[in-house]
C-alpha cells in the first residue's frame, strides 16, 4: 500500500563530493547532442558502459581522451569499482524513498502458493513434475491434439480436399506456362506446398505449443525449472536459463533458435543452437517418429537412448572446446500465479504473428529452392550422392529421397520413411538407425537459414557440415553395433 | 618477537615480489635500518649489494603478516564500521595485535573472507581450509556457508570479478539489503525484500552476509 507521503520524489540523487566534481567536469566536455541528460551520460561513462563509451568516442573526437582521463582519475578516489559506489548510493536513496512511501501489511502465514513453490523447487519431486508437464502439455496436447487432430483436419479436409484443387485449377487457367504453374501449384509449389505447410501443419502445431507454453510460462514454473537444472546444464556449457529455448525446441527448433537470443553470452548461444539443431526433435518430427516406432518399444528406447547420449556427449565436448566466459546463472523466481486466459491468448497471438513474420518467408523460399532444384536436375544429383552415405548406414537407396526431403521439411523425411516401412522395405534395425540419423541430420531448411541468420554465415555452415558428418557417423556406429552383436530390434 | 617495523618491511617485500611480481627491493632507503639486520639474523631475508631478497622462512612469515593486516582491515570495516579514509592508520596498528590463533578466530567470525576491502587477496589460513567452525560464533559468512532460513544483511560483495558483481547489483543484491537464504540445493535461492532469486554457487560465494538472529 502506498503512503500519503509519496509526493514529490522527482529529483536527482546527489553523490559524494569527488564523484559530483567529476560528473560536472565530464558534463562540461560533452558538447554533442545525445538526446539524453548529460548527467546520466556522465554517470554511464564513469561506470564504463561499453555502448556509451563507444558512442562518445565517435561523437566527441579529441575530447574523448580527456573525458576518459577524468574517469580514470575518479577511480583513484575510490577503493571499489565505481559501479558499486554508484549502485550503493542509488540503493540507499531507493530504500529511503520506499521507507517514506510504502508500508507492508503484517506477515502472513506460509500460503498455499509458497508451499507449492517449495515443492516445485524440490530437487526430488521436481523431476516427476517435469515429466508430467511434458507428458500432458507436450505429448498429449501438442502431439496428439495439435499435430494429430488439428493437422489431419486442416491438411486433409481443408487443403488437400478443397483449397489445393481450387487454387490449382484457377492458376492453371490463369497462367499457361508449365514452369510457373509448377512453381506456384506443382507438387512442391509455393501455394500447394509452402503455404499449405505453413498453415495446415505448422500453424496448428505451433499454436497449440505456444498456447501450452504460455500457460506454463505464466504460472512462473520456468524459472523454477531453470533453477533445478542449472548444475546439470553447467556441465554442457549452458546455464539454467537455457532451459527455455531448449524446451521451446520441442515445439519448433527454428523458433527456439531465434529465442537463443535471450542467452547472455555468445558461447551459450552457440552451444544451444548446436544442440537444438542436432539433438532436439521438433514437434512435427517427433510426432512422426513416435508413430514409426510405436509398435517397437525396444526400438523406441534405443532411439531415445542414443539421442539423449548424443545430447549429453556433444554438450560435454562443446563446453570443453568452446572458448569464452563460463556461464553464470542468476534469475528472479517470481511468485506462482494462476495464468489469465486473456494474457495467454494475447501472448500466443503475438508470438504467432512474430513467428509467421520471421518463418513464413523461409517456407516460401524453400518451395522456390525445391522448384529450382527440380528443373535444374540438382535434386536427382543430390539424391544420387546421398545414396552412398545411406548405404554405409545400412539403409536401402530409396531412403535417400526421404533424407533429402527431411531437409526441406523435417517431418516430411520421417513421413517418407513411413512409406518405406509400409512397403515392407525396412527391418526393425534399419528403422531405428534411420530414425536416429534423421533426427540428428541437418535441421530443416528453415532452421538452417535461421542458424545462418542468428549465428552468421561461417558458423551456420560449419555447424551444418558438422551435423551432416556426425549424424551419419552415429547412424553408422549404431548399425555396426547392432550387426556385430547380432541384435534384432 | 619481531618488531612492528620489521613486520612491515617483510609485508612490503612480499607484496612487491610475490604479489606484484616485481624485482627484489632496492636497498636504498633501508641501508642503515636496524630492522634489516634483525630480519637477516632470523634468516628471513638476504641482502646483496643493491637488493633485498625474501627467503623461504621470511616468505611464510610475511604471508602471515599480510593475512593479519588484511583481516584486520576487514574486521574494522565490516564489524566496527571504521571509515575507509582512517582505516589505514588504525589497521596498521591493529594487525600487530592479531597473533596466531587469534587471527583464525577473527577469520571465522568474518566468514573466511577472500579479499580485503581494497580487493586484494587475503592468503588463506588453516581455518579456511578446514572450515570446522560450524559451532563457533559466526558473524559474517558467505552465502554458501549459511544454512537455509538463516538471515542477515548483505555486508559486502566480493568485488574481484567485475562482471559477476554487475550481475549481483542488477538483481539488487547490494550491501545493506536484508537477505534470507531459502534453499541451497540444487541452486541457491534467496529472498531480498519481497523478491526471490536463484543464483549459482559461484555467484553465491561472492555475497557476504552479516547474520542477524
Amino acid at each position: 500500500m502506498l503512503k500519503d507521503s509519496a509526493k514529490h520524489f522527482c529529483r536527482s540523487i546527489s553523490y559524494d563530493d569527488p564523484l559530483e566534481v567529476c560528473i560536472s567536469k565530464i558534463q562540461g566536455l560533452l558538447l554533442s547532442d545525445y538526446r539524453m541528460s548529460k548527467r546520466a551520460l556522465a554517470l554511464l561513462l564513469l561506470q564504463e558502459d561499453k555502448e556509451i563509451v563507444d558512442t562518445v568516442r565517435d561523437k566527441e573526437g579529441e575530447r574523448f581522451d580527456k573525458i576518459m582521463g577524468i574517469v580514470q582519475e575518479t577511480k583513484t578516489h575510490y577503493l571499489r569499482p565505481l559501479t558499486y559506489i554508484i549502485s550503493l548510493r542509488r540503493q540507499k536513496e531507493a530504500s529511503r524513498i520506499a521507507k517514506l512511501t510504502v508500508g507492508f501489511p503484517g506477515q502472513q502465514k506460509l500460503s498455499i502458493k509458497e508451499k507449492l513453490s517449495k515443492i516445485l523447487m524440490d530437487p526430488i519431486i521436481g523431476g516427476p513434475i517435469l515429466l508430467a508437464i511434458l507428458y500432458y502439455g507436450l505429448y498429449k496436447f501438442v502431439g496428439n491434439f495439435g499435430a494429430g487432430v488439428l493437422v489431419d483436419f486442416l491438411e486433409d479436409k481443408v487443403f488437400i480436399a478443397r483449397l489445393n484443387p481450387l487454387v490449382t485449377s484457377l492458376i492453371n487457367k490463369a497462367i499457361p506456362y508449365k514452369l510457373l504453374q509448377d512453381l506456384l501449384v506443382g507438387e512442391y509449389g509455393i501455394i500447394t506446398l509452402g503455404v499449405r505447410y505453413a498453415f495446415a501443419i505448422i500453424l496448428p502445431i505451433v499454436t497449440t505449443f505456444f498456447f501450452a507454453f504460455a500457460i506454463v510460462e505464466d504460472t512462473g514454473y520456468l524459472p523454477r525449472l531453470a533453477m533445478l537444472v542449472d548444475q546439470l546444464f553447467k556441465k554442457i556449457g549452458l546455464s539454467g536459463r537455457a532451459v527455455i529455448p531448449l524446451v521451446l525446441g520441442f515445439g519448433c527448433d527454428t523458433m527456439a533458435t531465434m529465442v537463443t537470443r535471450t542467452l547472455p553470452t555468445k558461447r551459450e548461444r552457440i552451444i544451444a543452437t548446436l544442440l537444438l539443431a542436432l539433438a532436439i526433435p521438433c514437434s512435427a518430427q517427433m510426432g512422426v517418429i513416435l508413430g514409426l516406432l510405436s509398435d517397437n518399444g525396444i526400438g523406441l528406447g534405443v532411439w531415445l537412448g542414443v539421442i539423449i547420449a548424443v545430447f549429453i556427449l556433444v554438450g560435454l565436448l562443446a563446453s570443453k572446446i568452446m572458448p569464452g566466459e563460463l556461464p553464470s546463472f542468476y534469475m528472479e523466481i517470481p511468485p506462482l500465479r494462476i495464468p489469465q486466459v486473456s494474457n495467454v491468448v494475447r501472448k500466443t497471438a503475438s508470438r504467432l504473428s512474430w513467428y509467421f513474420k520471421e518463418v513464413f518467408p523461409l517456407f516460401i523460399f524453400a518451395s522456390v529452392i525445391i522448384w529450382i532444384g527440380q528443373i535444374t536436375g540438382v535434386f536427382s544429383l543430390v539424391v544420387k550422392i546421398l545414396q552412398y552415405p545411406i548405404r554405409w548406414i545400412g539403409l536401402p537407396d530409396k531412403a535417400a529421397v526421404a533424407f533429402l526431403f527431411g531437409f526441406f521439411r523435417r517431418d516430411y523425411g520421417a513421413a517418407g520413411l513411413y512409406d518405406l516401412k509400409k512397403a515392407g522395405l525396412l527391418s526393425g534395425n534399419q528403422l531405428v538407425v534411420a530414425c536416429i540419423t534423421l533426427t540428428l541430420f541437418l535441421p530443416c531448411i528453415a532452421q538452417l537459414l535461421m542458424n545462418i541468420k542468428e549465428r552468421g554465415l561461417r558458423l551456420g555452415i560449419a555447424m551444418s557440415l558438422f551435423i551432416l558428418f556426425f549424424s551419419f557417423t552415429v547412424g553408422y556406429s549404431v548399425n555396426l553395433v547392432l550387426t556385430l552383436f547380432n541384435i534384432r530390434l | 618477537m619481531l618488531s612492528e617495523h620489521a613486520e612491515e618491511i617483510l609485508e612490503a617485500l612480499w607484496i612487491q615480489i610475490e604479489e606484484q611480481g616485481k624485482k627484489p627491493m632496492d636497498v636504498g632507503a633501508f641501508r642503515d635500518d636496524p630492522a634489516i639486520e634483525e630480519l637477516i639474523k632470523l634468516g628471513f631475508i638476504r641482502r646483496d649489494d643493491a637488493h633485498i631478497h625474501l627467503l623461504e622462512a621470511g616468505r611464510l612469515h610475511a604471508l602471515a603478516c599480510v593475512r593479519r593486516h588484511r583481516l584486520a582491515e576487514r574486521l574494522l570495516t565490516d564489524l566496527l564500521d571504521i571509515r575507509e579514509n582512517v582505516m589505514d592508520t588504525v589497521s596498521c596498528k591493529f594487525e600487530h595485535l592479531l597473533h596466531e590463533g587469534l587471527e583464525d578466530k577473527v577469520c571465522i567470525i568474518l566468514g573466511h573472507p577472500k579479499t580485503c576491502p581494497h580487493g586484494k587477496k587475503i592468503p588463506p589460513g588453516k581455518c579456511c581450509l578446514e572450515k570446522r567452525d560450524k559451532k563457533l560464533l559466526k558473524i559474517i559468512s558467505s552465502l554458501t556457508d549459511l544454512e537455509t532460513k538463516e538471515k542477515g544483511q548483505i555486508a559486502y560483495l566480493e568485488t574481484k570479478n567485475a562482471s559477476q558483481m554487475q550481475k549481483l547489483i542488477s538483481i539488487g543484491a547490494i550491501p545493506g539489503v536484508p537477505i534470507v537464504l531459502v534453499q541451497k540445493f540444487p541452486s541457491y535461492v534467496f529472498k531480498i525484500g519481497h523478491s526471490q532469486f536463484a543464483i549459482d554457487k559461484e555467484l553465491a560465494s561472492s555475497i557476504y552476509v552479516r547474520l542477524t538472529k
